[in-house]
């Protein structure tokens, strides 16, 4: 349970908006991520295939690996991270105030969270909608059937107001059962407390998996809403704002290139002139961003490109199988896009 | 002070910084000063940093619309209702579970603290029981027995547990019936408040009757058989103008009746039973203190038992139990803030927890949500201080 440590991260971090000079606002956050030595990565509370600690208790998902690609960037270190586990209502306060340097935990791109949070979303790492879990033996298929129904949601998400727009747009009544953690959430789905627990679809099938009995649950068709989820950061520091976005770029750039973790080291000799650009070996684009020049090769040899830290944690080599749909790059009908190094 | 001020002054006036009096006054400007200008700098600071950090302040989101739904609201409200109506809806949960607390905890603490002290051997080790046990546990333990080990147990809606198929109790909460008032209900009300009325100006009357003549009525009788008597006949008299309507297993869900949700009983059950047991123990003590002496002279004076306690032990015990049980009852309110553990929709988890991160604006609502818990605390203590005031021992 995170139930103490919600109330304290929210305390001290309005505490520090309160307290703290007003110079600190616009410091460098790369002097103070290489001065502390790790990157502050806020990240959920435990959401597999996302977020979540391993049997070593080693933090692993698409969100973490994000955090690692930002630290291998800047520290050539990918390990150089210190996980800030955030629950929904937390995360803004936490970055915001400091607390974290980049909130990596499926968090939606909005217009409200991007303008008058302080904050940036530094680009998409996930494409993602929202969706419906059931317990399969209630025989329903459609949400359209599930007027009058008790639906568990997180405290704090997009999630919220879809589900209410959802059910209003379509004259149905339902009763919000609302939690603080994702534990609880899917803990009041299991006990029956709801008939319904409703998510990103790609969290569903995350928490599907950890129900005792998974086969049980299923998810119905629809998807009532956009989810782009992406990296986090405040506004007013371009520079940190540039290295988290060229980080995840790095990743889908080396997608498309065919550079991968395994293979990166003969690439750094190729010929081609984008390949050559991106692992630094003609110019430096790292420069621009306070980086070195191997930046990008860091990323890729210690992190991965994007397919492989999709495949990984969230596609057909881990337990969620998620095809890629539209997170599949541009160049195979998806809707990943980077612009290109040069 | 008034002794020395008679005193004829002498010799020259002492200078002012020498006068305690002018010196007092100074120090508590300076004083005044000093966290006026410590507030200032902190309100110009916040703005700063906020402003600074391209975040929206101000309280104009109050006025925009909410947008996601609350399950247990004691006004109309929608997703299409505003922030502003968030906020009450939140903080009248609050106080709904915080007052019904304070009730059941009372009831329990004097009970149970009351049995502590009785003569049979049994009683007086149950009372001691429960009052070792639940003040030990902590209240967020309680909180979470309650509702993940003893309400997340119950059977599923269609195997509810029934009592005479119009009380159900299942995983999803307790469904009571629903008095549905008809025309020609508003009759009862008001012979209830005519009763009322006429209750109180006849244990007025008795009292003044008793003190100038010595001769009195069984006035509290008479008044207990009007507030009861009035209404009931009324009832009778219209027709019983009520029907009930009985929750009903239809869809997913019962419908109709009233639903208590499975988090308001968890917190309320918790909140109230951890708190009696504290209560308890208050009146233990506070009976305790009242030297046997007192009760032995009442009794040297041939006063009736009930007498004995009505004006002997009870306003002496009562000095010494409100204060304490005026902290209990802060405590209670304050407490009940542990509802967003198990996602009870109350002032912190649906305004601190929910508006704050749709709106983003934490200095606002973190503001205004310590802002009501402080004016309810200061109003609670304020009516505990009037009626300690009123019914404790008045010394002469
Ligand atoms: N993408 C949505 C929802 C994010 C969300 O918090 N989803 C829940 C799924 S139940 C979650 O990840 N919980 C994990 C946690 O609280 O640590 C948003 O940004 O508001």
């Amino acid at each position: 349970m995170s139930y103490k440590n919600n109330k304290l991260v929210m305390l001290t971090s309005v505490a520090a908006l309160v307290l703290g000079a007003t110079s600190t606002a616009q410091a460098a956050t790369l002097d103070d991520v290489k001065q502390r030595g790790v990157v502050q990565c806020g990240v959920s509370d435990g959401l597999p295939g996302f977020s979540a600690p391993n049997d070593q208790g080693e933090w692993q998902g698409i969100d973490v690996d994000v955090c690692r690609a930002v630290a291998a960037a800047v520290f050539g270190d990918s390990e150089a991270v210190r996980y800030v586990p955030l629950n929904a209502v937390e995360r803004f306060t936490a970055l915001q105030s400091g607390e974290v340097d980049v909130l990596s935990r499926n968090t939606t791109w909005t217009t409200t969270r991007d303008t008058t949070l302080g904050l940036n979303f530094a680009g998409v790492t996930f494409y993602d909608g929202q969706g419906f879990l059931i317990s399969s033996d209630l025989g329903i298929s459609s949400v359209q059937e599930l007027d009058g129904a008790a639906i568990c949601i997180q405290a704090g998400t997009t999630t919220e107001l879809n589900v209410a727009d959802y059910f209003r747009a379509h004259e149905m009544q339902f009763d919000p059962i609302v939690f603080d953690t994702s534990e609880q959430t899917v803990g009041g789905f299991e006990a029956g407390r709801c008939d319904v627990l409703t998510s990103d679809t790609s969290q569903l099938a995350a928490l599907r998996i950890q129900l005792s009995d998974p086969s049980g649950a299923m998810i119905l068709p629809e998807v009532i809403s956009k989810e782009p989820l992406g990296p986090v950061v405040r506004q007013g520091d371009d520079q940190w704002f540039n290295i988290v976005k060229w980080s995840l770029f790095a990743m889908l750039n080396a997608e498309e290139l065919g550079i991968s973790s395994e293979n990166v080291d003969e690439m750094t000799n190729s010929e081609n002139p984008n390949i050559a650009r991106l692992l630094g070996q003609d110019g430096n684009y790292g420069e621009g961003m306070g980086l070195s020049a191997d930046w990008a090769y860091n990323i890729i040899s210690q992190v991965g490109n994007y397919a492989e830290i999709y495949d990984r944690n969230v596609g057909l080599n881990s337990p969620l199988e998620i095809e890629r749909g539209v997170n599949a790059l541009w160049t195979e009908g998806g809707l990943q896009y980077a612009p290109p190094v040069r | 002070m008034s002794a020395r001020s008679k005193l004829p002054a002498q010799g020259p006036k002492p200078p002012f910084w020498r006068d305690p009096a002018k010196r007092a006054l100074a120090f508590q400007l300076v004083l005044v000063a000093a966290v006026a200008a410590f507030l200032l700098t902190i309100i110009g600071n916040t703005q700063d940093n906020l402003a600074a950090r391209g975040i929206t302040t101000g309280f104009g989101f109050l006025t925009n619309t909410s947008g996601f739904g609350i399950v247990q609201s004691l006004i109309d409200y929608s997703s299409q209702s505003t922030y502003g109506r968030t906020f009450v809806v939140g903080l009248l949960n609050t106080l709904l579970v915080s007052g019904l607390g304070v009730l059941a905890a009372t009831i329990i603490g004097f009970t149970v603290g009351i049995a502590r002290l009785s003569p049979n051997w049994l009683i007086a080790r149950l009372a001691n029981g429960y009052i070792e046990i639940f003040r030990n546990i902590p209240l967020l333990l309680q909180i979470f027995f309650w509702y993940f080990a003893v309400l997340r147990a119950m059977p599923s809606a269609r195997e509810s547990l029934s009592l005479g198929e119009v009380i159900f109790l299942n995983v999803r909460g307790l469904y009571l019936p629903q008095p549905m008032f008809e025309s020609g209900f508003g009759l009862i009300p008001l012979a209830l408040a005519i009763a009322i009325v006429a209750s109180i100006a006849l244990l007025i009357w008795n009292k003044r009757r008793h003190e100038a003549t010595g001769q009195r009525l069984p006035a509290g009788w008479i008044a207990l058989a009007l507030i009861v008597g009035l209404p009931l006949g009324v009832l009778v008299v219209t027709g019983v103008p009520v029907t009930w309507d009985i929750p009903e297993l239809g869809g997913f869900n019962f419908r109709g009746g009233i639903t208590v949700i499975p988090e308001f009983l968890a917190l309320w059950l918790a909140l109230s039973i951890y708190t009696a047991s504290f209560i308890a123990e208050i009146v233990r003590s506070g009976i305790q203190a009242i030297s046997h002496g007192q009760t032995e002279a009442a009794q040297a004076l041939s006063l009736p038992q009930g007498l004995v306690l009505r004006l002997v032990v009870v306003p002496q015990a009562l000095r010494v139990i409100i204060p304490p049980l005026t902290s209990q009852y802060l405590n209670l309110i304050k407490n009940s803030s542990l509802a967003t553990a198990i996602g009870y929709p109350d002032l912190v988890s649906v305004f601190a927890g929910t508006t704050l991160n749709q709106t983003g604006q934490a200095i606002e609502v973190i503001a205004m949500t310590m802002a009501v818990y402080l004016t309810i605390s200061l109003l609670v203590s304020m009516f505990m201080n009037w009626f300690n005031a009123r019914v404790a021992l008045v010394e002469r």
